[in-house]
Formats: structure tokens, sequence, C-alpha cells
């Protein structure tokens, strides 16, 4: 992509994206609400939400913690743009971890039990996740021989007809990173959690609305990814991620949550069979 | 020519030297001293070769040819007579063969030997000098203060630091002439010298357990010793050559077992599996000798021989599929490795553990050999050297003023010894995180497989969500703001505080610098051997850069916070009025306590070991049988 595009595309993602990410998360509550039979807030609480966390005053247990979130955050916006400026898949999961990273250690500075086994959780989470990540990204390139993001989505044929098996075990992995039921165990959205709030349990104010943006632009990265499976024509890509994304509020709201066992056993064992195996038939093709 | 020869013979000065003077203050000086001379003349050689590419030297006579068969005799000697006097007849008989070998060979062919270049210097012995000669010296610098306070808290070990200085000086001196030998008869007299300097300073507190595990290492290295001195000959006899450099022009008929044999060589020198145990073992020497063996020789020297044969698994006919089980074995090592590493609660088995790992992706990048995985496995190898380093020695640091080495025990190191555990957030980033050194040659690696090999990803991405693991549950320990007991000094030898400074930087400096490295050191060296280099991809170094710029650049906000409202963690509502207190059951009062996950009954080693070892000599099998 040329220098000019890029420098558009990053600048409409900082700006857009958080909004985009907001609306998703007010949806996400309002289907899930009435799939509780509840009526649901409005669509923008999420934005209410945030604003008034910002207004509040901030106690902290360490400064320190402030820094790491506020990493965290960084991380999360590098990442997204250097997806949306079509640069380098592999470099932009690398940003993505690293950003991660900064959440776990500002939950472990703290010092606090809860927030320590929400940390530790966390990063079984990410170790469950990780694998299929990575293989999704070489199962793009092994189909579309690149690693830019700009030439995968301009890639003349659907990503899905080489790389079903890729997508299936990538789905499964997104209800790992979108925090949803079965497999929210470091925190979890739902006001149900054993662990306190985990992950976040000693963040307030600002920090916590940090948090919650860096969540928005993360989902909206992840969404673009799944895009990128369908990416020779833009509406059904979007629709098909729209289509994802409400499986998934669909798996939050009809199952309980698992052990982190399960969560880490299944997900590599789908990994496994999808994404190896994707990969596998691939390679001998 | 003068410099590398001054390479080689220098430390073995510097070694004597240090045996024969025993004073503190004396040691002090002429180690600082040689530190700083070997790390100016690396850098001369370096600035002399600079551009030169591959220089070859017809440097030698049979004369020094037949002195280094007597040394090698002696040696093989000494070494004999210390097997049999413990009872380590298996050691002794691995001995006493390759000694025979090897005379027979000098023998029958010693008069038709002839090697036109015994000595060269390329890029990658540039690169190896200056890790050896900046990083091992950086290390001894460390010991000197460090083998002090080591005797205060082991008052049971006989004080021998002479004979330990003498046997480091002499390891620098023999990884010199590994890195530079061109005849292999010569990379092999450095070769076992490596393992007999390792032997010794393993079993340096001569306890039981030292002594079990030197021999432990001594009889795989032989093992190593023996495949390589049956690749000499068997080359010489059926291709009429000694020399490192004309492998690759071979046939394919000639090349392929010697490679084998080279590559196991290399497997059990970098402490593959199945030859992991030794290196494990090792822990039990002092903490310089680890980082020494970790980082900047003997493991390296056995992943340096294996990048060296990468052009005969390239392009001699064949050589890919001899390659591939080598690769194979180190993805296995690499994944197996990383696993294991999540179930260790010593800082020096989780750190053993990694370097395993790390070099079975060396071997990875070596084995399949293409011009891309050649650049990630030197990156690699430059990177975990300097980050390695760093990490054992602060270790070392902390063990002295804590008490253990046990990660739980380091909760709130970075309130306890600020500016160590700085360096050792540094050196753990350095071994996983982007922007920094090994993410980006593991990023190389992971593309340059997916080109070559693709089922290998499938390892890297498996072992690298463990290694994400382990080490952050390590950096969340280290970072932990705790209150600091209050009688808790920290005390650290100016040696160890100059040394951990210097390492500290030169990972970050690593990171910065490496589009300079690749430019102008390893792009050469590659085109030179595949017409093509690995060119990074300059946005994404841009990229890398930036994020580096923002990691440095963002702890400044920390100073700008000002007043902050704070308040005690949340305990479920039972904090006493103490910090880091609560109220438990009885209304007794109780610490607040934290212990990591370590996953045991899923990343236990007594499963997973014997699962790499009967891998790997399966895939080793085959890797010989392919080469016949």
């Amino acid at each position: 992509m040329s220098g000019i595009n890029a420098t558009i595309a990053v600048i409409l993602y900082i700006v857009l994206a958080p909004v985009v990410g907001g609306l998703i998360s007010g949806v996400d509550r309002k289907i899930s609400a009435r799939m509780q039979g509840r009526y649901g807030p409005p669509i923008l609480q999420p934005f209410y939400d945030v604003f008034k966390l910002m207004a509040k005053q901030n106690i902290v247990v360490n400064k320190h913690q402030k820094f790491y979130v506020l990493c965290f955050l960084v991380f999360i916006i590098i990442t997204g743009a250097i997806f949306f400026a079509g640069g380098d898949l592999l470099l932009a999961i690398f940003a993505l971890t690293l950003g991660s990273v900064f959440l776990i250690i500002a939950a472990y500075s703290t010092y606090s039990p809860y927030a320590y086994i929400g940390a530790e959780r966390e990063m079984l989470q990410i170790m469950a996740y990780e694998p299929m990540v990575i293989l999704t990204v070489v199962g793009m390139y092994m189909v579309t021989k690149s690693f830019s993001v700009f030439d995968i989505a301009m890639f003349d044929q659907p990503l899905i007809y080489s790389l079903p098996g890729i997508f299936l075990g990538f789905v499964f992995i997104l209800t790992i990173k979108f925090r949803k039921s079965p497999f929210d165990i470091s925190m979890s959205h739902h006001a149900h959690q054993e662990i306190v709030r985990g992950v976040v349990t000693e963040f307030s104010g600002k920090e916590l609305a940090m948090v919650e943006v860096a969540h928005w632009y993360e989902n909206v990265f992840l969404l673009g990814i799944v895009c990128l499976f369908f990416a020779s024509n833009p509406v059904i890509a979007i629709v098909l991620a729209a289509l994802t994304y409400f499986l998934e509020i669909f798996i939050d709201n009809n199952n309980s949550r698992l052990k982190w066992q399960s969560a880490l056993g299944s997900a590599w064992i789908v990994a496994l069979v999808l994404g190896v195996g994707n990969i596998a038939f691939l390679a001998l093709r | 020519m003068n410099t590398v020869l001054f390479l080689i013979l220098y430390p073995v000065i510097v070694a004597l030297l240090l045996l024969i003077l025993p004073q503190l203050a004396i040691r002090k000086f002429i180690v600082g001293a040689s530190t700083a001379i070997l790390t100016v003349a690396s850098i001369y050689l370096m600035i002399d070769y600079f551009n030169t590419g591959a220089v070859f030297f017809e440097f030698g006579t049979h004369t020094l040819n037949l002195g280094i068969l007597f040394i090698e005799v002696a040696l093989a000697a000494i070494i004999v007579y210390i097997s049999v006097k413990h009872k380590q007849f298996l050691a002794a008989l691995l001995m006493l063969t390759g000694a025979i070998m090897t005379i027979w060979f000098e023998v029958t062919h010693g008069n038709q030997i002839h090697a036109t270049h015994n000595l060269f210097v390329d890029n990658l012995s540039l690169i190896m000098t200056l890790i050896i000669g900046i990083i091992g010296g950086l290390i001894a610098l460390f010991a000197v203060g460090y083998m002090e306070e080591y005797h205060k808290h082991h008052p049971n070990v006989k004080n021998r630091v002479p004979f330990f200085f003498f046997i480091v000086f002499a390891f620098l001196g023999a990884m010199y002439g590994l890195v530079f030998a061109n005849n292999l008869m010569w990379l092999f007299f450095f070769w076992e010298i490596t393992t007999f300097c390792s032997f010794f300073l393993i079993g340096y507190s001569r306890d039981e357990i030292a002594i079990k595990n030197a021999f432990k290492a001594l009889k795989m290295n032989l093992l190593g010793g023996l495949a390589f001195s049956a690749a000499i000959i068997y080359l010489f006899t059926n291709a009429n050559t000694v020399e490192l450099n004309q492998l690759p022009n071979l046939a394919s008929t000639v090349v392929l077992l010697p490679a084998a044999l080279l590559a196991f060589a290399g497997i059990s020198k970098a402490a593959q599996m199945p030859f992991s145990s030794w290196l494990l073992g090792a822990m039990v020497a002092p903490t310089p000798v680890s980082a020494l063996l970790h980082s900047s020789t003997m493991v390296k020297a056995g992943v340096y021989l294996i990048i060296r044969l990468s052009p005969v698994f390239a392009f001699v006919e064949g050589g890919a599929t001899v390659g591939l089980f080598v690769a194979m074995v180190g993805a296995v090592t690499f994944l197996l490795a990383s696993f294991m590493a999540i179930s260790q609660m010593d800082a020096k088995r989780v750190l053993a553990y990694s370097t395993i790992a790390n070099l079975g992706l060396i071997v990875v990048c070596a084995g399949i050999g293409t011009y891309e995985l050649v650049w990630a496995a030197i990156m690699l190898v430059i990177f975990h050297a300097i980050a390695k380093s760093l990490l054992f020695l602060s270790v070392g640091t902390v063990e002295n003023n804590v008490g253990d080495r046990i990660i739980e025990s380091m909760d709130g190191l970075i309130t306890k010894m600020p500016k160590v555990a700085i360096g050792m957030v540094i050196g753990i980033a350095g071994m996983f995180l982007a922007p920094f050194g090994m993410l980006i040659s593991k990023w190389a690696a992971l593309e340059g497989l997916v080109s070559a090999n693709p089922i290998l990803t499938v390892f890297v991405a498996f072992g690298s969500a463990a290694t994400l693991f382990f080490w952050t549950k390590w950096l969340g320990k280290i970072i932990m703001i705790k209150e600091k007991p209050a009688d808790f000094v920290a005390k650290i030898p100016v040696t160890e505080q100059f040394t951990l400074t210097a390492l500290a930087v030169m990972t970050i400096g690593v990171c910065l610098l490496f589009p300079l490295i690749s430019k102008y050191s390893l792009e050469p060296f590659i085109q030179a051997i595949y017409g093509h280099a690995y060119m990074l991809d300059q946005s994404n170094v841009a990229i890398l850069l930036i994020m580096m710029g923002i990691i440095l650049v963002l702890p400044l906000r920390l100073m700008t916070y000002g007043e902050l409202n704070y308040r005690p963690q949340y305990l479920a509502g039972s904090n006493s009025s103490e910090k880091e207190k609560f109220y438990g059951s009885l209304g007794l009062t109780r610490d607040v306590t934290m212990k990591s996950f370590y996953l045991e009954n899923i990343f236990g080693e007594d499963k997973l070991f014997k699962l790499g070892v009967v891998s790997s000599i399966v895939l080793i099998i085959i890797m010989f049988g392919v080469g016949i």
C-alpha cells in the first residue's frame, strides 16, 4: 500500500476503531440481554460507561500499574495500525502479544491475589490461542505467498476456499480472545466471576476505561483478520464477520465457564486437528 | 593473521598467569586487562577483515601438527587417568577409543594429510570472535567478584579459584581456535579442549553430584567427539580432504555421512535431545560457568558447526534429507524443552531449558539451511549469547543476595534490588518479546520455514506459546510491587555491577543496531555462499525501531504521575491494618502469598524428557541411514 493511503488507513483506524468497537460491544450487550430474556442497556451504554470511568477519581495500588496499562493500550493500537496499514501480519501478531503481556504484568505489579490469578489464567489463555494464531498466519502465507496484509487482502480468490480448517480453528480461539464463555477464565464481562474481576480487579477509573478501549481496538483488529478470509468481496467479508461475532455471542450465552484445562486442551486439539491438518493438506497438494 | 594467532594464544598465556599468581588483586587486574585486550583485539580483527570476505591462511607445519597431536594425547591420558580414578570406565573407554583413532589416523595417514588452509576468517568467525571476546571476557570479569562470594557461601568447597580461571581462559582460547580453524583436525583439537574445559568447570566443587554431572557431560561430548573423529577419517580416506570449506563442493556419496557425523557431534555439544541432560546437570557449577557454557562457549560451538554445515544441506544432492532430520531433532528439542521449562521452579533450570530450546531453533534453521534461515540462525546466536549471559549472571547475583534461586523467591525483586531486576526484565524481554532480538530472529525463522517446510512451523508455533508462558510468569514475579523487607540489604561487587550493566546495555544496543549488523556482516556473508542475501523489509525494520523507541521512552511517563490516590489491594474486605496482610480464619493475621502455575501434570519433565530422548534417537538413526 502506498505511503499516503497507509497513513490515511492508520488515522481512520485510530479514530474509528473505538467507535466501531464500542458499538459492537453495545450491540453485543443488547443481543446478550435479549437471549437472556432481558430488555438490555442502550446500544451506546459502553460509551457512557467509559466516559463515566474517565471522570472518576483515580485510585491505584501503585503507579507502575498505570504505566503498564498505558503500554497495553499503546501496543494494542500499534497492532491494529500495522494491520490496517497493510503491514506484516506476523509483526501485528507480535505487537498484539507484547500488548497482552503488558496487561498481564500490570495485574502482577499490583500484588493482589485476585489480579494474580487472573494474570496467570490470562497467560494460560494466551498459551491456548497462540499456536492457532500463528498457524493462521502460516496458512495465509501458504496460499498467498505473502505476509503482507495488503497482499493477502488483494489475493484474487477468497482464502476460505483453501483454508476452511484454519478458519474454523481461528473462530474457535476467537471465543477465548473475545473473552466469551466457556473460555472467559481470566476475566469476564459478565458479573459472575469466581475471581472477582480477574486481571482487572485492581484497575479503576481511567485505567479501567483504557483497558475497555483497548479491547475495542483489539476486537476490531480480530474481526479484521476474520474479514481477510473473505477479502475478495468486502460486503460478504463484513457480513460474515458480523455473523461470526453473532456466533460468539450465541456461544457465550449458551455455555458455562470451563476450567483452564479444558480451554488449553481443546484449543490445542483444535489447532492440531484443524490448523495443522489444513496446513498439511496445503503442503502436500 | 597475527591477530588470529594472538586471539588463540593470548588467553592461554593469561590462563597460565592466573594459575601461578593466586592473589586476588593481581587476578582482578589481569582479568580486567585481559577482557579489555580481548575486546579490543576482537574488534580490531573485525575492522581488519570487515570487507575482505572469507580469507584463508596457509599457516602451519608438520611439526605443529605433531605438537597438536602430542597435546591431544597428553590430555587424553589425563582424562583417562581421572576417569579410572573415579571408576568412570565408560568415560575412560570413550576417551581411549578416541585417542586410539586419532593416533592410528596420524600414524597411518599422517604423512599424506595436507591441508592447504589451516586457518581462516570470515564474517561468521568474526561474529563469534566478538561474542567470545566481549561476552566471554565480561563473564570472566563477573566471576572475579562472584567466586569470592561463592566461597563465602560454600565453605565446604575447596578454594581452587586460580585453577578455575586457568580453565576459563583456556576455554576462551579454545573457542577462538575453533572458530578460526579450517582444518577439521585442528577444529577437532579445539573441540575436544572445550569438552575437557567444561568437564573441569562442571566438576569444580568436587562434591558427589558435581562429579557425576561432570562425567555425564564428558561422556556425551566424547561420544560426539568420536563421531567427529570418524567423520575426519571417512572424509580423508574417501575424499582426500580435511578442510571445512571443501565440504559443500564434494560429491554427495562422500560428504553425506561425514556431514551427518559432524551434525551428530554438533547435536551432542549443543545439548540437543537426547543429550540435553548434560547441560541441565552443568547447573551445579558456579553460575558464571553456566553463563559461559550457555552463551559464548560450548553449546555455541555445537551450533556453530551445524551452521557451517548448512551449505552442505542446502547444496549437496541428498543433503537436504540429512538436513531435514537434523532440523527435526532441533524442532523436537525446541518444542519439548520449551514445554518442560514451564514446570521448572529453579531459575537456572528455566534458563537451561530455554537455552536448549533456542539452540533447537538454531539447529532447525541451520539444518534446513536456506539463506533466510541461516540469517535467522546467526542472529539467534548473537541475541541469545547476550541476553542469556545477562540472565544467568543476574540470577547468580540474586542467589548470592536472596539465598536461593527459586523463581518464587523473586517476588518483588524490583523493590528489593531494582537495578538487577531491571537488568533481568531487559534480559527476559530480550528473550521473547517484540521488538527485542530473539523475537526478530524467531520471526525470520518462521518466515524462512513457511517457504521451506511449513510443517516445521507447527513446532515453532506451539513451542513459542509455551515460551511466552514461562517467561511472562517469571517477568510478573520480578516486577511485582511489594513491600521491601526492612532488614534486606543488597550487596553487589563492583565487577558484577559493571558486567550486568554492560550486558543490559548490549541487549538493547544490538536490538537497535541489528539492521546494521545484518547489512554489513550477515548479508555479505550469506551473499557469498548463496548468491543472494536475506534482506530485511525496510518498513518492518522501521516499525520495530519505532516500537523500541516507544518502549524506551514510555517509562518517562512514570516520573510524571505526581500525587496519586493509593489504596491497598483488594483482599475480599479483610485487609489488616498492616500492608499485604489480611485477617484469616480464627482472627489470625496472615501474609499475602502467591504461587505460580507450574502445570507439572501436563508439562512435567518425567514423561516429556523420555519422549524427547526416544523420538530424537529415532530421528538421529534415520539421519545416519540417509547419510549412508
